[in-house]
């Protein structure tokens, strides 16, 4: 092999080399657009719902309640007898078969969805008017293109039967596509059509609440003393120690943590944001505390010793003009720390935040689910209509961690002083 | 209630704040006295002691209710003559009683219920009232303690200082506390698993099925249950598919990150690399429920559609799927951790390798990364720690069934996988089945730990050597 051979392998070697570089900075960012791209069509379709425009007539022989109706009243009543007769005319249906598989076109809350038009409004007996009533899963699943219509009828959830109302419907535009305020109004349901992440969102509100408050001013204070107070000893390295390998520790031990001490032996209620918040605000420390220390220790010795210098104690140098000058780094810290909090589910779901819950929490001792443990119920449910549910819940998750990231960074870049 | 008593004391603080303020200016401009505080300090030393000790009584105090009312009131039902064979029953009949004192019970209410549900309003109103009396004593306590403290005292700030320390202190120690935390949460119930489960029956059995250790309590069980038992609880499979999925999850990361992490250390320009690096770590910021979801969801049927269009048939729960998931994941925590460590090289080192005519790939080869070799390992590792714990992925797309197998399209189990499945739901305690779990808790922190020891032992031997 001649010189110039040689200096042409060794330039081919550098060449490839580069392009494995290359390829798997490539690779890596691809996966990102990939998995985002994936998400995002499968659960953009979730923010609307299918709804199917309905004249509904209140007849006052099927009704046992007058016109002024109280709220109390209203409540009370039985409207089911006006859902069977209104909704049976939305199609020709010639027996008792084609109106109970038209029946079944429309979501279990048509008769709830009645009766909130007629709570808005309780002068509406003998009076028509026309709504939007939500439609089953199947049928907005069909709707929005998602739900293979040329499958064989005996592997298809939807009856060739209701095919022929759905083309009706659509015919007569009578099937449109709303804002869907159930995804976010409601908790968790068996159907589809009807499941919302707002009890899921509540509970993750708590819960990164209480991991706030507990986590917060504890990483503060504990990065202060072993930043600016701390003796080198013994304790102050096994603490550290601590904290490091505490930051490492997987999130699972943290469940089991928190199901044997805050379950079993503290007796706390099962599923409430209340554990979770704790459970979370654990896990959390010690990553918050490492970011706090780094900014501390960033500030330089000059601060200190200027404040010093003009007679201030320790503390006062510490707290009136180190803290402060930490702060931003400190606070991006502590929100990168709470988002990561936010996507965690395997220690929730040990702390049995899996239980089905339909109610919206209203305390935070109430049982509830969260964000991240929502998408795994979700995506455990065999219907289709989960599908794009869980994938809208991921799209919420994942905005909510872009704007606490960037809130993070855009603190760090606007308020962090440079100290050289 | 506890609500109303930390409102109460925050205000008596604040109140108290202000008087010892004042009281201290006034005495000191009538007496003529010269502080040596300012006063302000006198007003945050009553606070402190106003707050301090009332609010830890209160929180020690919420901890410890809740239990010592259960177990009395268990104890009066059982003297009813309440049949209370075991825990189960216990927590049922104290649920029960909780819920007709708050009026959300609507069974049959016999008279035993009644009984110690009326008991239960008893105990709950005298330990309320014992506990606001017990409150308002300690702040009256204290406050006169520390009011005396501050008259013949001057030095309020250094005492501020000193409490103010000790509570840094404290915080600090929870991290310490944590760790006690999990160490005893696991070793606890751990230890009562192996009184039944031979520790080398669980290290080496080579079968896993806990659902077959459908024994309620351990400490009742017949000679066949126990053979039953003895080899339910087998940790080899768990291993093995553990290891099986991070290796996966390894082909994929190192190769990726390391070479992501050197070219954006050796090549990139400043501006690729303001850009890309940030991208990758999006990837790091993912939770691992999305990445379940998308392995479970479209990456496993993928892997099956290809697979069957080859001829055969699999499941679409696959060690590879989720290996591959994994890995994607761990990516950023490789080129992160390599990226810095490449970096860190020392510049001189390049220089000498370029001026006897190596290429920059030759010494990045040749130079850099065995330099970096040290730092490179820990980040690996520590990699492979991560790879191990996690849990999320596994639990969505590697499969249940504790499979001995090395063909990744194939579903395996993992240790994080079995921990949720053993304890999702009800769980009864004193079972080896909810046991065994804290048992693979146990393995897992242990192994975790001593990866990152060496791990960071490593990055830190490294940096010191070029520092």
């Amino acid at each position: 092999m001649t010189k110039e051979e040689r200096l042409k392998k060794r330039h081919r070697a550098e060449k490839r080399f580069r392009f494995y570089g290359l390829t798997s900075i490539f690779v890596a960012l691809l996966f990102v657009v990939i998995l985002v791209q994936n998400i995002f069509s499968k659960g953009s379709s979730a923010f609307k719902k299918t709804v199917i425009t309905t004249e509904i007539f209140f007849d006052q022989e099927l009704l046992e309640i007058q016109n002024g109706a109280s709220q109390e009243e209203i409540m009370g009543a039985d409207f089911y007898d006006i859902m069977i007769e209104n909704l049976i005319k939305a199609y020709p249906a010639k027996d008792r078969d084609e109106e109970d598989e038209l029946l079944k076109l429309f979501s279990g809350d048509a008769e709830i969805e009645i009766k909130k038009a007629f709570l808005n409004d309780n002068s509406l007996i003998g009076k028509t008017i026309t709504l939007d009533l939500t439609a089953s899963d199947d049928i907005d699943q069909l709707h929005k293109g998602n739900y293979p219509r040329d499958l064989p009828e005996e592997r298809r959830r939807i009856s060739d039967f209701q095919l022929v109302i759905y083309d009706y419907f659509v015919e007569n535009k009578m099937i449109s596509k709303n804002f869907n305020n159930y995804f976010f109004n409601n908790g968790d349901s068996r159907d589809p059509e009807l499941a919302g992440i707002g009890g899921a969102l509540v509970g993750s509100f708590y819960s990164i609440l209480i991991c706030l408050l507990l986590a917060f001013p504890v990483a503060v204070l504990a990065s202060i003393y072993l930043e600016e107070f701390a003796p080198k000893n013994k304790i102050t390295d096994f603490i550290e120690i601590n904290i490091n390998n505490l930051a490492a520790v997987p999130s699972i031990v943290y469940g089991l943590l928190a199901l044997q001490i805050l379950l079993a032996t503290i007796q706390l209620p099962r599923s409430t944001p209340l554990v979770a918040g704790i459970t979370l605000a654990l896990m959390t420390l010690p990553r918050i505390i490492i970011p706090c220390r780094a900014s501390l220790k960033a500030v330089p010795p000059s601060i200190r010793e200027g404040a010093l210098a003009v007679g201030a104690s320790k503390f006062q140098s510490v707290f009136h003009h180190v803290v402060p000058l930490a702060l931003p780094g400190t606070l991006s810290g502590t929100i990168i720390g709470l988002a990561q909090a936010l996507g965690e589910t395997a220690p929730l779901i040990l702390i049995g935040m899996v239980a089905f819950v339909v109610d919206i929490p209203s305390s935070p001792v109430d049982p509830s689910s969260s964000l991240p443990v929502q998408v795994y119920l979700w995506s455990e449910s065999a219907e289709r209509g989960f599908v794009e549910k869980t994938s809208a819940t991921i799209m919420m998750l994942l905005s909510f961690l872009i704007v606490m990231n960037f809130i993070a960074v855009y603190l760090r870049q606007k308020f962090e002083k440079r100290w050289n | 209630m506890n609500i109303v008593l930390i409102f109460l004391i925050t205000i008596f603080s604040v109140s108290l704040f202000f008087y010892g303020k004042s009281k201290t200016k006034t005495i000191s401009i009538k007496d003529n006295i010269k502080l040596n505080a300012l006063p302000k300090f006198y007003g945050y030393y009553l606070v402190l002691w106003c707050s301090i000790p009332a609010l830890v009584f209160l929180l020690v105090w919420s901890l410890f209710e809740p239990v010592i009312i259960k177990s009395i009131i268990i104890e009066t039902a059982a003297n009813q003559g309440a049949i209370l064979s075991d825990k189960n029953e216990a927590n049922l009949i104290y649920e029960k009683i909780k819920a007709i004192h708050l009026g959300t019970y609507f069974g049959d209410i016999d008279s035993i219920l009644r009984e110690s549900a009326i008991a239960y309003a008893k105990f709950i109103n005298l330990f309320t009232n014992s506990k606001v009396v017990l409150i308002f004593g300690i702040i009256i306590a204290s406050v006169i303690y520390s009011l005396k403290k501050i008259k013949n005292n001057n030095k309020a700030r250094d005492d501020v200082e000193v409490i103010l320390k000790g509570l840094l202190f404290v915080s600090s120690l929870i991290a310490i506390l944590t760790t006690l935390g999990i160490i005893f949460s696991l070793l606890f119930e751990s230890i009562k698993f192996f009184s039944v489960i031979n520790i080398f029956d669980y290290l080496f059995g080579t079968n896993w099925s806990p659902q077959r250790a459908f024994v309620r309590d351990a400490s009742s069980i017949t000679a066949a249950e126990f053979e039953e038992l003895k080899d339910a609880f087998g940790f080899i499979p768990l291993i093995a598919g553990t290891s099986f999925i991070a290796f996966i999850a390894m082909l994929v990361a190192v190769p990726i990150g390391l070479f992501s992490g050197i070219y954006m250390a050796e090549y990139a320009s400043v501006k690729v690399r303001r850009i890309s690096k940030p991208i990758i770590e999006i990837l790091a910021g993912i939770p691992t429920v999305v990445y379940g979801f998308f392995a479970a969801l479209t990456v496993g049927p993928f892997f099956r559609q290809v697979v069957e269009n080859l001829g055969l048939t699999v499941s679409s729960e696959s060690a590879l799927a989720a290996g591959l998931i994994m890995g994607i994941m761990i990516i950023p925590y490789v080129s992160s951790l390599s990226d810095d460590v490449i970096n860190s090289v020392p510049q001189s080192l390049r220089d000498g390798s370029y001026a006897v005519g190596a290429t920059k790939s030759e010494t990045i080869k040749q130079v850099v990364i065995p330099a970096a070799l040290p730092g490179i390992i820990g980040s690996v590792l520590l990699a492979i720690s991560r790879a191990i714990g996690e849990t999320m992925i596994v639990v969505m797309a590697a499969g249940l069934a504790a499979n001995l197998t090395i063909n990744p399209l194939e579903s395996t189990t993992t240790i994080t996988t079995q921990i949720v499945m053993i304890l999702v739901g009800d769980q009864e305690f004193d079972s080896p089945k909810t046991q065994s779990a804290f048992a693979l808790g146990l393995t897992l922190f242990i192994a975790t730990l001593i990866l990152n020891y060496i791990a960071q032992r490593a990055v830190k031997k490294y940096r010191e050597k070029y520092d």
